[in-house]
């Protein structure tokens, strides 16, 4: 029997990336997405290339009413659940604007943390499967330049880390991913030092590596580890006035 | 940002933007004069200019037909990735380059050629179709029936027709990714072209030349033939999984190498070596499909090994007629100013096919150099030779040559860049090497 996993945002760039990686492992793929339509060529060329089964579902991270729906539709339920959803913003404008704020705040937290966690109940009732987010470093620390977004990331990192902390003596596995920079759809023309910056295909092979190996958290490149934890330990009287 | 092809020379200052769908590609088009890129593979400066446009998001495979084996994929999806994909369900390129690093639509714009072109023709002979966007965003369908000219000037055409968006290939039925190879060494280039003259039927031929070599050991090679092995030619143990061949670890050359790295005495000595590993080899062996047609790629970036200032290739073809007095002369200038060239490649092609195709019947000798005063005062000599005994070049591998010598030697181009002028491509589609050979 091959093993299935759910892929939510399956548009971005690490998305498609982890698609080919779980795919090349005999995975069939649910690829979801606002715009079913736009992954289709992607799941005919999942088809194509890995002999897998490929199927495109619609679904609207900002929809947390449709969650259950949604859920109760996937056939099979997925052995793996990977949520690649994100969604940056502008920061000035996030500032400014509660309605824009709000956006970024339910894209990033709000939306993937109750759809993991409602997908987890059911992983836990059957008795398997892995919950996999990828939050990201900018949750380590709140800084200027993206702290809206950041804070939602640091809440869903907050909710992954509970959420393997309460399933930790069962059969189901939490793992949290910040990939750090990734030269991607959302970092494009953003001048990214490329010793910091992997490639989507780096994420996917870690994040495969992660699962396979039984880790609990990861940053993709490990400089990142060292970096966040300098950044973590700066005291605040100083942090408060770094540009970073 | 600085652009170059894989030769790392020359470089030059340009735009780089990878579209993601056709939308994006032809609003990128509507802003002036682009070239396409793929992998970068090609050596020179083909796929560099003032706004280069990697394909390398537009990878999707579209279709596969297992009773004819046409697959239908986007331009930048890799030879690589077609191996991958259909090699363990019994099928492999008709026709392959050097390296599987390079993308279809790049394949299809320089026309590439492989081992077996004296048997099967170059790689538009595969080619049932080409969906090119023009400048006006619009896609064209076109096939040897079907919009004919865009068709033909397209093969080989250099991404000056248009981008090329999608393709329709065939590949070919293999029973094993086993290659059944044999070796001859050749003394001399009499014995290597009377090796190559006794293989015209084998599949795939080729030899390594040592360069260095010169006097009566001038034009020593080492010549390969290989033919697909049956599933019944496997060892018993291989042949319940004949799709399955040994993993390559790939190695990567982690910095440039210092330019003095490769000069006359380790070239000397690493050729010295390849020939006496050569004479060493059994006659006959079972070799996987990689090391076979890819004995590079296993060492990313090998390209840095010239150091920072990179390389040029030179390649020609010399026509059957003149070809043994022409390949003399160019082995005699390059062992006479002793610059360091290793594992060049000499090829016997089969008659030209496409319009544009760079082969024609006769030998074809293909070179790497530093680029180094030496080399750059080498390069126009060897040209002269080549123009003087009626062969020409291959622009996938230029980097350097003039628009003159271009037109004197291959005057396809001159309708090719007419053609151009009448269909309003002239202007838009645009790389460092139309405006260097005023295609």
């Amino acid at each position: 029997m091959s093993k299935t996993i759910l892929i939510l945002g399956a548009t971005s760039d690490m998305a498609r990336a982890c698609a080919h990686r779980y795919a090349r492992e005999g995975y069939d793929l649910q690829l979801a997405a606002r715009d079913a339509a736009a992954i289709e060529a992607d799941a005919q060329d999942l088809r194509l290339r890995h002999g897998v089964t490929a199927t495109a579902l619609a679904f609207d991270v900002l929809d947390t009413d449709g969650f259950a729906g949604f859920i109760a539709g996937l056939a099979p339920l997925p052995d793996v659940v990977l949520c690649a959803v994100g969604f940056m913003g502008d920061q000035t404008e996030s500032q400014r604007n509660p309605q824009a704020a709000t956006v970024v705040l339910r894209s990033n937290f709000e939306g993937p943390a109750l759809a993991l966690g409602m997908l987890a109940e059911r992983f836990e009732a059957r008795g398997s499967g892995t919950v996999i987010g990828i939050s990201s470093v900018a949750g380590d620390r709140g800084r200027a330049s993206n702290y809206v977004y950041g804070a939602a990331k640091a809440g869903f990192t907050a909710f992954l880390s509970g959420l393997r902390n309460r399933l930790a003596r069962g059969p189901v596995r939490v793992i949290t991913v910040k990939p750090g920079f990734v030269a991607t759809k959302m970092t494009e023309g953003l001048p990214l030092n490329p010793r910091l910056t992997a490639q989507p295909d780096e994420v996917a092979e870690a994040i495969w590596r992660a699962q396979d190996k039984g880790r609990d958290v990861i940053y993709v490149r490990r400089v990142w580890r060292l970096i966040m934890a300098i950044i973590r330990a700066l005291p605040e009287w100083q942090f408060k006035k770094t540009t970073l | 940002m600085q652009l170059s092809g894989w030769g790392r020379y020359p470089r030059a200052e340009g735009r780089l933007s990878a579209p993601r769908d056709t939308a994006a590609l032809a609003a990128l088009l509507a802003e002036g004069p682009a070239i396409a890129r793929g992998m970068g593979r090609a050596y020179g400066d083909s796929a560099i200019g003032r706004h280069a446009i990697s394909t390398r998001h537009l990878n999707r495979m579209i279709a596969f037909d297992a009773t004819t084996g046409q697959l239908v994929a986007e331009a930048g999806v890799t030879l690589g990735e077609i191996i991958d994909a259909f090699l363990p369900r019994g099928w492999f390129l008709s026709v392959t380059p050097g390296t599987k690093f390079v993308s279809l639509g790049g394949a299809i714009a320089a026309d590439v050629h492989g081992k077996n072109h004296h048997v099967d023709g170059s790689f538009g002979g595969f080619v049932d179709w080409i969906e090119v966007m023009g400048p006006d965003g619009a896609v064209n369908r076109c096939s040897a029936t079907q919009n004919p000219d865009l068709f033909h000037w397209t093969l080989g055409g250099m991404g000056l027709t248009g981008v090329i968006l999608r393709a329709a290939i065939r590949l070919r039925p293999v029973e094993s990714g086993w290659i059944r190879q044999t070796t001859i060494p050749a003394r001399n280039l009499d014995e290597a072209l009377d090796a190559f003259a006794q293989t015209m039927d084998a599949t795939y031929s080729m030899a390594w030349i040592d360069c260095i070599a010169s006097g009566d050991r001038l034009g020593r090679s080492i010549v390969m033939e290989g033919e697909h092995a049956g599933r019944g030619e496997l060892p018993a143990d291989r042949r319940a999984r004949p799709f399955d061949t040994p993993d390559r670890r790939a190695a990567r050359v982690p910095f440039d190498f210092p330019g003095l790295t490769l000069n006359p005495l380790s070239v000397r000595l690493f050729n010295e070596a390849y020939w006496q590993k050569g004479l060493r080899q059994p006659t006959t062996t079972l070799t996987g499909w990689d090391p076979f047609f890819y004995p590079l790629d296993t060492v990313h970036e090998w390209n840095r090994i010239y150091g920072r200032r990179g390389f040029m290739q030179f390649q020609c073809v010399v026509p059957l007629e003149s070809h043994g007095e022409g390949l003399r002369a160019i082995l005699g200038a390059i062992a006479r100013t002793g610059a360091a060239s290793f594992l060049a490649v000499l090829k016997r092609f089969g008659p030209q096919q496409g319009r544009l195709s760079f082969p024609m019947e006769g030998y074809t000798l293909a070179l790497d150099f530093p680029v180094n005063r030496r080399s750059l005062s080498l390069m126009p000599e060897l040209d002269r030779i080549t123009a003087d005994h009626g062969g020409r070049f291959y622009l996938a591998k230029d980097s350097r040559l003039s628009a003159q010598t271009l037109r004197q030697t291959d005057p396809r181009w001159d309708a090719f860049a007419q053609w151009r002028e009448d269909n309003g491509l002239a202007g838009q589609f645009v790389s460092a090497q139309s405006e260097r050979l005023a295609l």
